[in-house]
């Protein structure tokens, strides 16, 4: 096992595949001679090369369509989006062509490009900088949309988004991107569409996925302290979803809360938890609830920042009223 | 202006600017133009009789464009359009009863009955779509060159668009990187003087669409997209400038669209003064069919009679088509993902 940051994960993970694969490039705004905005790349241009490693205009539905028809030709793109909340400027690319091109072609063509960047809250940005919209993207069908919330998990999960045949929506977290963690030496995948227990426990499931994932983990360790087991899992992919794994959980614990960092109405914890309605019912014994982002932007004042975001508390709270300890 | 000449083997041919057709071209031209028209006519025939649905926009009157930049094109050049875009993948040599059957939404269209009119692909002779969003395949066409530039293929994209698509971000967003990275891309305009009902001057400050790349450094011409042989020639002097390295190349192409935007449009919005003068005045096909003869290469009466038989041809080409079943059911299900996993929700080929 290696210690790495979650932005070295990354890194390595591109490296590996490029390195694997010539077909692979990298391409988006900051990505080579800046080394990054969040410094995913560092060092690629260097390694790889004007060629392979391309600097763009500040152009997201242009750079994010030239990634279609670069996967069309038979490329394997990956799309660096600085943000994700700059990919709403692409999203006739990735839902109206990346997602539909193979199934409008009869199969002629797949799209094997890998959408990535930073989504979810970064810290005192503001409304325009600071949402999770994974569920936009979950909806579509074509799409992979996959959240990966530690260092190891970042790169297995990479390296197989990028090996893909589809398009692979691919959603980091800024406040992640220095948290360090182990990680095999050798090399290794993590498929796409498989979800991991984070944290073994009894009583409650908690389903939590990227950033939240380590406040689900958090309040895990409040909840253990107050006679509470907590059962954490991470989908990791969240479509297509392993919700096997969930049910499995439910099945044990009879009762869980879906955590997410996104807005609460048609979020995915309303269909993590409508799945669990529908093939779970009989093994819970109590509603499951959800503790989400609030239904509002995001404000730029700390108070208000933290006040919006879901909080440990709120999920150890949760938890209590799932048990029937609140 | 056209003239008969005969090459050193002593074969007719015909010279048009300097270049020189032989007489199998020009018929294949020809050929192929009246082809178009007379399968677009019986795409409208069939679409009043409500067996092809939804969209069906026809290109009528815009023939020699598409079968003009076919025939200054390579087979391994990439191609790809909006969504009027039957006369392209006609001309670019694929199955007709496969483009029939697609629009009557059968089991062997060429996109297996799930595109339909705006969604034409043959990945076999490199026609990338048939895109449904105005604008949205200029960007891909951009990834198409950028593929040809990475691994250095030869290959040049035809990237067209309509007077329409024009005026959308994306394609300057497109234009931008095509010239930074001089990538071999030829953006072909379409410009038929109507988007959907709006006329160029009520949408376009600049109604010189071959300018619009002037601030992106790419190098523009305006053509008479009627006359096939114009289409032709400088079509491949714009391939030439791509596929020689020297980056993007815009080609403005003059053209009129006969019918309506779509089957829904009765065109009210402009003249049957304006309509008949361009139908009766620069028709391509007359225009070609007028030269030959003209050049001593042809007589009416084989043109009468090619029209005779073409016109049967497409007649059988529906019939066959028209005969062909639905899709399986099952197909709904496929092509959804080229990986499908299968242990996941939502589940590969099944609902719940």
């Amino acid at each position: 096992m290696n210690k790495i940051t979650y932005r070295e994960a990354l890194n390595q993970a591109m490296c590996e595949e490029m390195e694997r694969d010539a077909n692979v490039f990298l391409m988006g705004e900051e990505v080579a001679e800046y080394n990054g905005a969040y410094k995913v790349s560092q060092g690629m241009l260097d390694k790889f090369g004007p060629k392979r490693v391309i600097d763009t205009p500040i152009t997201e539905l242009g750079f994010a369509g030239l990634g279609v028809g670069a996967a069309m030709a038979g490329l394997r793109p990956i799309i660096e989006f600085m943000t994700w909340n700059f990919a709403i400027l692409a999203m006739d690319q990735i839902v109206n062509a990346a997602a539909k091109m193979l199934y409008m072609s009869g199969g002629m063509y797949k799209v094997p490009v890998v959408f990535r960047g930073a989504g979810g809250s970064a810290a005192r940005v503001a409304a325009q900088h600071s949402q999770a919209l994974e569920n936009w993207m979950a909806n579509v069908p074509g799409l992979k949309v996959v959240m990966p919330s530690n260092p190891a998990d970042a790169k297995g999960l990479l390296k197989a988004a990028i090996r893909d045949d589809d398009p692979v929506v691919f959603i980091e977290n800024e406040i992640n991107y220095g948290d360090v963690g182990e990680v095999p030496a050798e090399e290794y995948i993590i498929p796409l569409g498989k979800a991991d227990i984070k944290r073994p426990g009894r009583d409650v499931t908690l389903v939590a996925h990227s950033r939240m994932t380590g406040f689900a983990l958090a309040a895990a360790e409040e909840l253990a302290k107050q006679g509470i087991d907590a059962e954490v899992i991470d989908p990791r992919t969240i479509r297509p979803l392993d919700e096997k794994t969930i049910l499995q959980s439910v099945a044990k614990t009879n009762r869980c809360v879906v955590v997410e960092e996104g807005w609460r109405f048609a979020g995915i914890g309303a269909e993590i938890s409508a799945r669990i309605m529908e093939k779970g019912f009989d093994d819970l014994d109590a509603p499951v609830l959800r503790v989400t982002g609030k239904d509002v932007p995001m404000a730029y004042a700390a108070n208000l920042e933290a006040l919006t975001l879901p909080s440990v508390a709120e999920i150890v709270e949760a938890a209590r009223v799932a048990t029937g300890r609140a | 202006m056209a003239t008969k000449e005969e090459n050193a083997s002593g074969t007719p041919a015909l010279v048009f600017e300097g270049r020189e057709h032989s007489l199998e071209s020009l018929h294949e031209m020809h050929d192929m133009m009246l082809f178009i028209r007379r399968f677009e006519e019986k795409a409208g025939q069939m679409y009043g009789l409500k067996k092809i649905g939804g969209f069906c926009h026809l290109c009528n009157g815009q023939e020699a464009v598409c079968v003009g930049m076919q025939h200054a094109a390579r087979p391994e050049d990439y191609m790809l359009t909006s969504y009027r875009d039957h006369g392209h993948v006609l001309a670019r040599g694929s199955d007709p009863t496969a483009v029939m059957a697609e629009l009557l939404g059968r089991a062997g269209g060429i996109v297996k009955g799930k595109g339909g009119s705006m969604h034409m692909f043959d990945a076999e002779r490199n026609f990338v779509g048939g895109n449904g969003i105005v604008g949205e395949q200029v960007p891909i066409g951009l990834g198409l060159g950028f593929s040809s530039w990475y691994r250095d293929d030869g290959r040049v994209t035809l990237c067209i668009m309509g007077d329409g698509g024009i005026n959308q971000g994306g394609v300057y967003e497109s234009f931008n990187m095509a010239a930074l990275w001089k990538l071999p891309v030829v953006f072909l305009i379409e410009n038929n003087q109507y988007a959907m009902g709006t006329s160029l001057d009520r949408a376009s400050a600049e109604t010189h669409l071959f300018k619009r790349g002037i601030s992106f450094k790419i190098p523009g011409m305006q053509i008479d997209g009627m006359d096939v042989l114009a289409v032709e020639k400088h079509m491949s002097e714009a391939i030439e400038h791509a596929r020689s390295g020297q980056g993007p190349i815009l080609v403005e192409a003059i053209t009129y669209r006969y019918r309506g935007h779509s089957m829904s449009d009765p065109a009210t919005y402009r003249t049957r003064e304006e309509v008949d003068e361009w139908r009766t005045g620069r028709d391509p096909i007359a225009r070609l069919e007028n030269q030959m003869i003209e050049a001593g290469l042809a007589s009416e009466d084989e043109f009468k009679q090619k029209d005779r038989e073409i016109k049967k041809r497409v007649t059988a080409i529906a019939k066959e088509a028209e005969a062909q079943p639905e899709p399986d059911p099952a197909e709904m299900w496929t092509d959804v993902y080229a990986n499908p996993i299968e242990d996941a929700y939502p589940y590969p080929g099944k609902v719940g």
